[in-house]
């Protein structure tokens, strides 16, 4: 495992390009695009002020940068640096910015989400969409680029409409039956939509294609919903994560459950394997070490013995948003593990067999897991805590790796290259890559569990 | 006391005397015996008791005494004490013989009472400790009454006090419920109120926001705008097309392909998923046979053979489609049909490993009836010891046996010997006089037998003399007629008389034949019939009959040559059935001249017996 020096960042803006070959990355007001590899500065683009979101297009070549501050969204060819474009909302404002999946359209989201705004980079044409409701996940491109599934409110209800991307024409609207619209997400072959109501309400709906009620489900009642919804790669199972602390995967035949995945302080099971962060103190018991997460001392794995109980947050539970519930969970790209976090054990990732639909592995961290993400390629999931490490688990075992550097590297956020073969580690105003050698010797990035490296 | 009192009513003191006989007699308790004398000795002595136990008799009234005495004892019963009168005059004489008597009586009976007396004192004293240990008893009973029903007091109280929280505990709980159902009605009616708000207050927002995009979209804002350096082509290098009614049926139409896509998809991984599962089927029905079949042909031919049946219809049933066509057919029947075939199988097979089970279970309750928790392994371990234990110790007593042989044979003198001997000798004798008294009696069977073989055998030579005689007659007659009519007929006649002249043939058959007519003629017989049964080896009669065998055979034979009859000539007839035919034609010509029925009677009989015999 190699990781390269470290580069200045701001808002933890850096994405790799969507084949792979480029990582982009904001200081302040300038956008760096680099050679994923080797790291070389390939572009530089000078944006009129801070960027507070930069993305890039479906087809890798050209980038959209966000000042939501100033209403302005600007774009920037990579095959000509010279090209560029300026779209300003004005008085309306901006609040989210996005690329079509055609490459070709900016959707800007103006203030009050009065309207949403096409703008096409091929045609002068502009399109409004009008009513598009303020919600966690309101937008929704199905994975081919065909189609848009957006979250309306009118009337003090809730609807969606999908559109063509071709060409911005509607193609189905129809209301949900849901009190308050928190978010929707089209599975992975496009042809269902799951729908969630708020957090006052369990329910989960799900709409075909051509706006047919195929199901909808309701675990329980008077009590706080769903927090978390993630369908998984194959599309045949939607993971619904809820405040009781339970994930619920529903098959894609019947629509119903087929396993309620709980997740209680105490592991009891002798069949999941609890690893359990531990700090490697050199000094021995005596000295405690001065300030833990600076400098941190190295960390191992240590395998628990089975009857664990995991530490658990007392969520205060007169504010809004409760830490408690599945806040987090995801699929890997084989479908065949879903990893959870429990907001209330906020140390811990729950690693879940999805063959078998019981718990696989427990990680407990030594501080509250902050992100996590799967290799893109293969079952293998790469945590971070805020701290100077990076975690990676796979059916194998468990590494804890410290990142090189001087200074300490807070990582707060990852996010993989999509051949799996190197990580961006994203800290608060630096980031670095952490390159996984798969093949030649040094393929030590997970061996046995507790081993470090 | 009163009761006495009470009794002597004057009907009953008038005939006191009576009384005071049969009490005495009835020998009541010495208590009211004393009582009874003091009655009755009360009416004389009520002046002066004292005196009268002091003095009773005193020089003076030895007279009155004695009279008084004997009146007294006569009352009780004892016998006078005066000699029986002779005359009204002479005065009556004190019996000295009866006085002794009388008192030796007496002192009996006062030992008697005295010991019954004593025996009454300690039956009172037993009765007394067993009312003390009753009285005993009935305390601590009364004791432990009491503190029972304390403790019942108790028991009721805290029962009571029970029921009391028990109440309280339910009012509580009713509150609760109460509680419960006001908070919800408070949330329920809280969300309403939530949720108008909500929707009046997004009226409002909405207005708001109505009026704002008015206000920001309307005026012509010169800000909102794209600065392009050049439009960029499509990604797709198509040019953009116009929104017409064609675009969007054409979205349509690009819907409902991909809709349909997908289902097709699904389907064909549904159609891919049954068909693998039908292959698992029907390879788990291939092994279910093949592991049922075989114990079928053995252990289930009694009972189970229905099963077995079930087996083999299920398995030809789905053979009559080809395997391909099963896959490919997923119709109802089929699937039925493999369904069922399989819950059959399924279901004989748990029946069997039920079965295995419950043997397995019974085999495990054996073992522990028999010895608590000893396993199958001690328990062979332990009879294979024993085994080898029993081994040894016969050879022990070889070695023993061999030992005392020896020195039997060593040390006894001739007399132990010779005594053993005798011994043997004795013991041989008896067994030989077993055998021979067996072979006596099948002598005596045997003898039987023969005589009933002789006499057959007269009867046979005397049957067969008249043969002879009304043969020669016949011949003579024949011969005669021949010589006259026919010339052809002399190669017979020579025949006839070569087969006649045959003597030792003749005696052959002659003796075959009375031996062998017992067996048919009387066969019911208890002689014969036992000696068959009994079917000894060596028994003359069987290698006698084995003997005629081939006589006859010989003789049907010469017989067949000699009578050249039409019927004969049947063809159709065969085996046994045609050799009785024979038989029968060859008793005929003798029959036709009124002769020889008894000789055709023992063919015919003798052909019976030989197909018996086999």
């Amino acid at each position: 495992m190699n990781f390269s020096e470290v580069f200045k960042l701001s808002s933890q803006l850096c994405k790799f390009s969507p084949d792979g070959k480029y990582l982009a990355s904001c200081v302040q007001y300038r956008l760096v695009v680099r050679d994923a590899s080797s790291l070389q500065i390939l572009q530089l683009y000078t944006c009129v002020d801070q960027i507070q979101h930069v993305e890039w297009s479906a087809d890798s070549l050209f980038l959209l940068c966000a000042m939501y501050k100033r209403g302005l969204v600007q774009v920037w060819s990579l095959e000509q640096p010279e090209w560029h474009c300026r779209i300003d909302e004005g008085s309306a404002g901006l609040v989210a910015s996005c690329w079509s999946p055609d490459g070709r359209h900016v959707l800007n989201t103006t203030e009050f989400h009065l309207r949403m705004t096409v703008w096409s980079l091929c045609t002068k044409s502009v399109s409004y969409i009008k009513y598009p409701k303020a919600c966690q996940q309101g937008v929704s491109f199905s994975r081919d680029g065909r189609y848009l599934a957006l979250a309306e409110r009118r009337d003090c209800k809730d609807y969606v409409s999908i559109f063509v991307c071709s060409d911005w024409q509607l193609l189905r609207h129809f209301d949900t039956g849901t009190q308050d619209l928190a978010g929707i997400e089209w599975a992975p072959n496009g042809c269902v939509l799951a729908v969630w109501d708020t957090c006052l309400e369990y329910k989960v709906l799900l709409y075909s294609l051509d706006g047919r009620l195929l199901a909808a489900y309701c675990a329980y009642e008077w009590s706080l919903g769903v927090k978390a919804a993630a369908w998984s790669p194959s599309s045949q199972f939607l993971a619904v994560g809820s405040y009781d602390g339970k994930v619920r995967v529903l098959n894609h035949v019947t629509w119903k459950v087929l396993a309620e995945l709980g997740h209680p302080a105490a592991v009891s099971d002798s069949r999941v394997v609890v690893y359990k962060e531990a700090e490697k103190s050199p000094r021995g018991s005596l000295g405690r070490p001065a300030c833990p997460p600076h400098r941190a001392a190295e960390s191992r794995y240590e395998v628990a013995e089975v009857p664990v109980s995991l530490q658990t947050l007392k969520p205060a539970a007169d504010r809004a948003n409760p830490k408690i519930g599945i806040g987090a969970l995801a699929f890997s790209a084989d479908s065949c593990f879903l990893a959870t976090r429990n907001d209330n054990v906020p140390n811990a990732v729950w690693v879940w067999d999805v063959r078998k639909l019981r718990l696989f592995v427990v990680l407990e961290q030594l501080g509250p897991v902050r992100a996590f993400q799967w290799d893109p390629q293969q079952p293998r999931l790469a945590v971070c805590t805020g701290g100077s490490k990076v975690y990676l688990w796979s059916p194998a075992g468990c590494v804890s790796v410290q990142v090189p550097g001087e200074g300490d590297f807070q990582v707060l956020s990852l996010c993989w290259h999509s051949n799996g073969d190197s990580l961006a580690l994203l800290g608060k105003d630096h980031f670095c890559l952490c390159f996984l050698e798969t093949e030649d010797g040094g393929g030590s990035a997970l061996g046995p569990p507790g081993s470090l490296t | 006391m009163g009761d006495w009192m009470t009794i002597t009513d004057p009907g009953l003191s008038s005939e006191s005397k009576n009384l005071s006989q049969y009490t005495s007699e009835t020998k009541m308790s010495p208590s009211s015996l004393y009582s009874q004398q003091v009655l009755c000795s009360s009416i004389p002595l009520s002046k002066n008791v004292h005196s009268f136990f002091s003095a009773f008799c005193t020089e003076e009234n030895i007279e009155q005494s004695i009279s008084y005495l004997d009146q007294e004892l006569t009352t009780f019963g004892f016998p006078s004490l005066y000699e029986e009168s002779k005359g009204k005059e002479t005065k009556r004489e004190l019996n000295i013989v009866a006085v002794l008597n009388c008192m030796n009586e007496l002192l009996i009976l006062q030992r008697k009472n005295l010991l019954a007396q004593e025996n009454v004192e300690t039956q009172n004293l037993k009765l007394g400790s067993d009312m003390d240990h009753l009285q005993n008893c009935y305390a601590k009973l009364k004791e432990q009454l009491e503190t029972s029903r304390r403790e019942m007091i108790g028991l009721q109280e805290r029962d009571r006090q029970l029921q009391c929280k028990n109440r309280n505990l339910h009012q509580l709980l009713k509150n609760e419920k109460d509680e419960v159902q006001k908070l919800q009605n408070i949330i329920a009616s809280r969300a309403t109120q939530y949720n108008h708000d909500m929707k009046r207050k997004e009226r409002e927002y909405n207005k708001l926001k109505e009026r704002l995009h008015q206000l920001v979209m309307n005026k012509k804002d010169k800000k909102i705008a794209m600065e392009v350096l050049n439009y960029v082509g499509r990604a797709d290098g198509k040019r953009g097309s116009w929104r017409t009614g064609k675009s969007e049926a054409r979205n349509e139409d690009e819907m409902y392909k991909i809709l349909l896509n997908d289902y097709e998809y699904r389907q064909k991984q549904i159609l891919m998923e049954n068909a693998e599962l039908k292959k698992v089927l029907q390879q788990m029905k291939k092994e279910m046979i093949s592991l049922l079949s075989p114990q079928k042909q053995k252990p289930r031919e009694r009972a189970d053979d229905s099963t077995g049946t079930v087996i083999s219809d299920v398995e030809e049933d789905p053979g009559e489609l080809s395997r391909e066509s099963m896959w490919d057919l997923s119709c109802e029947t089929v699937r039925e049909q493999l369904t069922n075939s399989i819950r059959k199988q399924w279901r004989i097979l748990k029946s069997h490993v039920e079965k295995l089970d419950n043997q397995v279970s019974k085999v495990h309750l054996e073992g522990f009836n028999d010895e608590d928790v000893i396993s199958r392994q001690d328990h062979e371990e332990e009879t294979e010891k024993l085994e080898l234990e029993i081994q040894q110790c016969k050879e022990m007593i070889k070695t023993q046996q061999q030992l005392l042989q020896q020195q039997l044979a060593t040390t006894c003198d001739d007399d132990t010997t010779s005594l053993l001997r005798d011994c043997y000798l004795l013991e041989e004798k008896e067994r030989l006089k077993e055998e021979w008294s067996l072979f006596k009696e099948q002598k005596k069977n045997f003898e039987k037998e023969r005589r009933s073989f002789t006499e057959a055998a007269i009867r046979l030579g005397l049957e067969r003399k008249a043969f002879e005689e009304e043969r020669a007659s016949w011949l003579k007659q024949q011969f005669l007629n021949m010589t006259t009519f026919d010339h052809q007929n002399s190669e017979n006649v020579r025949l006839f008389s070569a087969f006649s002249g045959s003597s030792d043939q003749d005696n052959l058959t002659a003796h075959s034949r009375p031996r062998q007519k017992p067996h048919g003629v009387s066969n019911g017989a208890p002689v014969c019939s036992s000696k068959f049964t009994k079917s000894l080896p060596a028994s003359p009669s069987t290698s006698d009959f084995c003997h005629t065998r081939p006589c006859v055979s010989e003789h049907s034979s010469s017989i067949n040559v000699l009578n050249v009859t039409p019927e004969e000539a049947k063809p159709n007839r065969a085996g046994r059935e045609c050799a009785s035919q024979k038989w029968s034609v060859a008793s005929r010509p003798g029959s036709q001249d009124g002769c020889c029925s008894g000789c055709s009677l023992t063919y015919t009989n003798s052909h019976v017996e030989k197909d018996d015999l086999p």
